[in-house]
């Protein structure tokens, strides 16, 4: 394995990693809702085509996706056969790699959920 | 049929027999499209519902040894995960555009409707050079044009409802929502409070009238002309004489107020009393002398100083204004 392939795996999942993907959803979220009160509050309507709002969205939802592959990638470290359960280094970095797979998929989703009625809704009131 | 579930089946069938009042019998076209979505998702959730039971039925069959870990591990991943997330993302674009408005032009009729415990104030093209036209809970609406609810509340938050128009919307003290719809279908209807709004919400209903356009445009001519019936009768003194005018307007008399409904053309109210009453002389009397026997904590003070011979004069006074 060359170097570049081995990047995402020196990169160690933590606790903090772990909220990353979550905390994108959230910050989605709050960007959705500024979004539609500065249009509203400025221009009284949303854009034809929220080109700004799209282009966070997809932005959030790539860093959302990489978080997501670099757990995944961490979870198939090789090594002993499940479960994994102890105390040990290694135990621990695959939960956490796998709470973090499943979180970005969470917060994957929940970011399209949130993007969809911006980008189709048209009216402030 | 001695089955009891049959017999609740079959009085849940009868709110079928409705036709003013039913999300069911549409005549508007945004309930048109709620109503496509019901059926659509009704048929999704059966057809869901039926393969869940089929897959149930297969794995409780499977004999021993058919059915591997590892597959039923797939199954959960993909039909409990995967799948859902991309029928709810499917239905989601498939429900979200019904939620976009009507599109409206300048020249499409405004309806301002203001909800009131426990009645429905309601004003014609409010922003127009031409005298205002006021009504009280009754509503006609143009079949095939554009029309914009301006809805609002003076006390207490209350929603305003016609199930076979369009979906609902809040009024609420100190906020205008619009409410954009279009009428498919002439006809009488009834829409309803649907917000808890104090001791007679359930008696907070009106009159729904859609129109065919040129009828409606000779209404709106005719309405906006003094009332007809407006006499010297003694039902007309005593309506003076008691004062009813602090509170009632009556268009072609100098009585303006508008504490409580319109009467101009009462003679025309299909229903008396918002919706809940059929508008006889006698149930008018009725109404007149004691309010809160008919309505329990209706905002209009009782008479029952006014004899029943006086309250009739009075009815059949009202039940001549058109
Ligand atoms: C303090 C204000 C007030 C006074 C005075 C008053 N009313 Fe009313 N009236 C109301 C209100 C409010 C309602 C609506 C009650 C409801 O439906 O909840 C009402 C309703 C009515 C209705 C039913 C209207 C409809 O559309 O069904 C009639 C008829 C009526 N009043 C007649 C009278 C007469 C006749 C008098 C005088 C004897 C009178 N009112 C005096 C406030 C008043
Ligand atoms: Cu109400």
């Amino acid at each position: 394995m060359t170097d570049r392939g081995k990047w995402h795996e020196r990169l160690k999942v933590t606790l903090w990693t772990l909220i990353v993907p979550p905390a994108i959803w959230a910050g989605h979220f709050l960007m959705a809702y500024l979004w539609a009160a500065i249009s509203c509050a400025k221009v009284g309507a949303f854009a034809t085509f929220p080109t700004l709002f799209v282009v966070g969205t997809i932005i959030a939802l790539t860093l959302i996706a990489l978080s997501g592959w670099i757990a995944w990638k961490q979870t198939h470290r090789p090594g002993d056969s499940a479960p994994h359960q102890d105390s040990t280094d290694i135990d621990r970095l695959r939960f956490l790699a796998k709470s973090t797979l499943l979180l970005a998929g969470l917060s994957f989703v929940g970011v399209i959920f949130t993007a969809l009625p911006v980008v189709f809704l048209r009216n402030c009131l | 049929m001695r089955n009891p579930w049959l017999w609740a089946l079959l009085v849940a069938g009868l709110t079928a027999c409705n036709a003013e009042q039913s999300t069911l019998h549409v005549f508007g076209a945004e309930a048109r499209a709620v109503r496509q979505m019901a059926l659509v998702l009704t048929i999704g959730a059966v057809l869901i519902v039926a393969i869940m039971v089929a897959l149930y039925v297969r794995a409780v069959r499977a004999p021993e040894g058919r059915l591997s870990h590892d597959g039923g591990m797939r199954m959960v991943l993909w039909l409990g995960a995967i799948g859902p997330t991309l029928i709810l993302t499917a239905l989601l674009i498939y429900a979200l555009p019904a939620m976009r408005p009507r599109a409206t032009a300048p020249g499409d009729l405004t309806i301002r409707v203001e909800g009131e415990q426990f009645w429905w104030r309601v004003a014609y093209d409010p922003a127009s050079d031409l005298s205002p036209l006021s009504s009280a809970n009754e509503v006609r609406i143009p079949v095939g044009r554009t029309v914009i609810f301006e809805l609002t509340a003076r006390d207490v938050i209350h929603s305003f409802w016609i199930p076979g128009l369009a979906g609902k919307m809040d009024m609420i003290p100190g906020r205008t929502n619009r409410l954009v719809v279009q009428a498919e279908k002439a006809g009488r209807y009834r829409g309803v409070c649907a917000e808890f709004c104090g001791l007679s919400h359930a008696l907070m209903a009106f009159d729904v009238v859609a129109m065919d356009g040129a009828d409606f445009d000779a209404w709106m001519a005719r309405s906006r002309a003094a009332s007809t019936g407006v006499t010297a009768s003694r039902g007309a003194r005593l309506f003076d004489a008691h004062g009813c005018g602090g509170c009632h307007a009556i268009r072609g008399t100098p009585h303006d107020a508008d504490i409580g409904p319109d009467l101009s053309r009462f003679g025309e109210r299909p229903t008396l009393g918002a919706g809940i009453l059929p508008p006889t002389p006698a149930n008018v009397a009725a109404f007149i002398r004691f309010p809160q026997d008919a309505k329990p904590g209706a905002r209009m003070p009782a008479y029952p100083q006014i004899s029943v011979a006086d309250a009739r004069a009075i009815a059949d006074y009202l039940k001549g204004l058109k």
